[in-house]
């Protein structure tokens, strides 16, 4: 047991210290990834103005200001840039045999080099990101209430559980496809407008929003945001954080699945 | 004389011999067609749900639905031009330098610049083209056949539309090919890119969205300074939207955007030079 919890931990230390080599380029990435929102920020304020600041979908102009900042903090736990093509690469090249003689095991192995990767990101992205919060604190509504306080944490640290599953179970069925490339796209194309970060998912019409909240996409950007900036209370976010751990346990299960038959059909090619 | 006509073949070889490579791995081809069309489908399903909530961007700014939508439509075609003949070079000028490959690109018969700035052409993003074309033709026949203040073009529009497209691509193709030779000093230019493309992040909306405190200093900037606003800006006022609600009309603009397009050609024509005359020939 000891033995075995010294292993994760020597594991997690070479990860974070493999992070933090790049620290500077890193903080300067942070901010620049701001950026884009300026201009979506202009663009919301003049259909704002067109529409004579009348609330939009429930959310007034500085609602969307604070939306959109707080999608950044979740697609920050979010978002496994790699992971996916990263596994199926190894499965392709081989390089996935030394998951399967050695006793570690590949999925924890990861999960723990993301788990490192996101607190060297955070240790260094937090400055920026204060630095934009307290710049922009107008536009929030006020610190969130308790309640919603903690529902938004846990529904980040679910988010980045859910996120790294989800890009796990595709990128494991490199072991039947070997080339992933396009079924990541098509993620890619649907979490990218779908997800919520390029806005709020009330603005959509029926019968398409109660299709996109029947999706885990959502709570890759959505849900936190909207749990943190206090749109979604009481009965609905119980609703809310039932379904999502659904989401993160049906796809550990699933990922569990396509790694056991992968391997089982795994014939071990290339150097 | 004889020397242009040359140029012009030399160009026309390239474009076939991209159009071979391209054919040869033909469902690649077509997949990237498709992708890229889905990417700009789903673009406009976006803005498609913007206008469920809203009549046009910006109060009194005159861009409703179909004249926003010839924007986008002129997005699409212009970023398509650039993406099909000069962003495959400019990645690749990164890799010449750092390979020493530029070498046998200084030793060719023919202007540098020319040689590695439409070597090879990205048919497949002319899908992206084709695709900002029809968008274009619905949105003025849709501007042209409703019953109040409907859109009248003359041949002249048409045409100045045409050039002021071709000045767009200009404008873009500079900035691009400037920050690439700048990896002739720097050795890298990773970062350059994201650059780039933050910027050109500002030419997708129209101008007027830069207000207040906080926009007309942007919006100042990315004209006069960095023209990246009158690229789209201005073709697709003239074509859509020619006086505004506030009566200003476009013309101004688009005699700037004339000084502006032969302004940042001379002007990437001279960082293409002082950074050669710095090239160090990296390899053996």
């Amino acid at each position: 047991m000891y033995s075995r919890a010294l292993t994760w931990w020597t594991i997690l230390r070479i990860a974070l210290a493999e992070r933090l080599v790049y620290r500077g380029d890193f903080a300067l990435g942070t901010l620049m990834r701001f950026l884009p929102i300026i201009t979506q920020i202009f663009l919301w304020y003049a259909i704002f103005e067109a529409r004579g600041n009348e609330k939009l979908a429930g959310f007034t102009f500085k609602d969307f200001v604070a939306y959109y900042l707080l999608t950044m903090v979740a697609r920050a736990f979010s978002s496994m840039p790699g992971l996916a093509s990263g596994i199926a690469g190894q499965i392709r090249s081989g390089e996935i045999k030394k998951f399967l003689i050695q006793p570690i095991d590949l999925l924890g192995f990861l999960l723990l080099g993301r788990v490192a990767h996101k607190l060297a990101y955070y240790a260094v992205a937090a400055l920026p990101f204060a630095l934009v919060f307290f710049l922009c604190r107008d536009f929030f509504p006020g610190w969130p209430t308790v309640t919603a306080w903690s529902a938004g944490i846990l529904s980040l640290i679910l988010c980045f559980l859910l996120g790294y599953y989800l890009e796990a179970c595709m990128g494991l069925v490199g072991f039947w496809w070997l080339e992933i490339s396009s079924l990541l796209f098509v993620y890619m194309l649907f979490s990218f407008f779908l997800s919520g970060h390029m806005f709020p998912l009330d603005m959509l019409p029926e019968p398409w929003h109660t299709l996109v909240a029947l999706t885990p996409l959502q709570y890759l950007a959505y849900f936190p945001a909207a749990v943190l900036l206090g749109k979604i209370q009481g009965w609905d976010l119980v609703v809310g954080l039932i379904f999502e751990v659904e989401w993160v346990v049906l796809f550990v299960i699933l990922s569990r699945v396509l790694f056991d038959r992968g391997t089982r059909r795994y014939s071990a090619y290339g150097g | 004389m004889t020397n242009h006509a040359s140029y012009f073949r030399v160009f026309l070889t390239f474009a076939r011999n991209s159009l071979v490579r391209n054919m040869t791995f033909r469902v690649n081809f077509l997949i990237e067609c498709a992708s890229s069309v889905t990417w700009t489908a789903m673009n406009l399903g976006f803005y498609l749900l913007i206008f469920q909530h809203t009549t046009q961007i910006g109060a009194n700014t005159g861009w409703g639905k179909w004249e926003f939508f010839a924007f986008l439509a002129t997005t699409m075609l212009v970023n398509s031009l650039v993406q099909a003949f000069f962003m495959p070079n400019c990645e690749d000028i990164n890799e010449l330098i750092r390979t020493g490959g530029l070498d046998f690109a200084l030793l060719k018969p023919i202007d540098t610049q020319f040689l590695i700035s439409l070597e090879k052409i990205d048919w497949s993003s002319l899908a992206n083209f084709a695709a900002g074309l029809v968008l274009l033709i619905v949105s003025l026949v849709r501007m042209s056949v409703r019953p109040e203040n409907p859109l009248v073009l003359a041949p002249t529009t048409v045409a100045l539309y045409v050039f002021y497209v071709l000045c767009g691509v200009a404008i873009l193709y500079s900035l691009m090919i400037s920050l690439s030779a700048t990896s002739i000093w720097l050795g890298q230019n990773r970062s350059l890119y994201d650059f780039w493309f933050y910027i050109t992040n500002f030419s997708r909306y129209p101008m007027e969205i830069y207000d207040g405190r906080w926009g007309r200093p942007l919006r100042w900037a990315f004209t006069y300074l960095i023209p990246v606003l009158i690229v789209v800006n201005v073709p697709a006022q003239i074509i859509a939207r020619p006086i505004a609600p506030g009566g200003s009309t476009v013309w101004p603009l688009a005699i700037f955007a004339l000084l502006a397009t032969a302004g940042s050609l001379a002007a990437s024509r001279w960082v293409f030079q002082a950074a050669l005359r710095n090239y160090r020939s990296a390899s053996s």
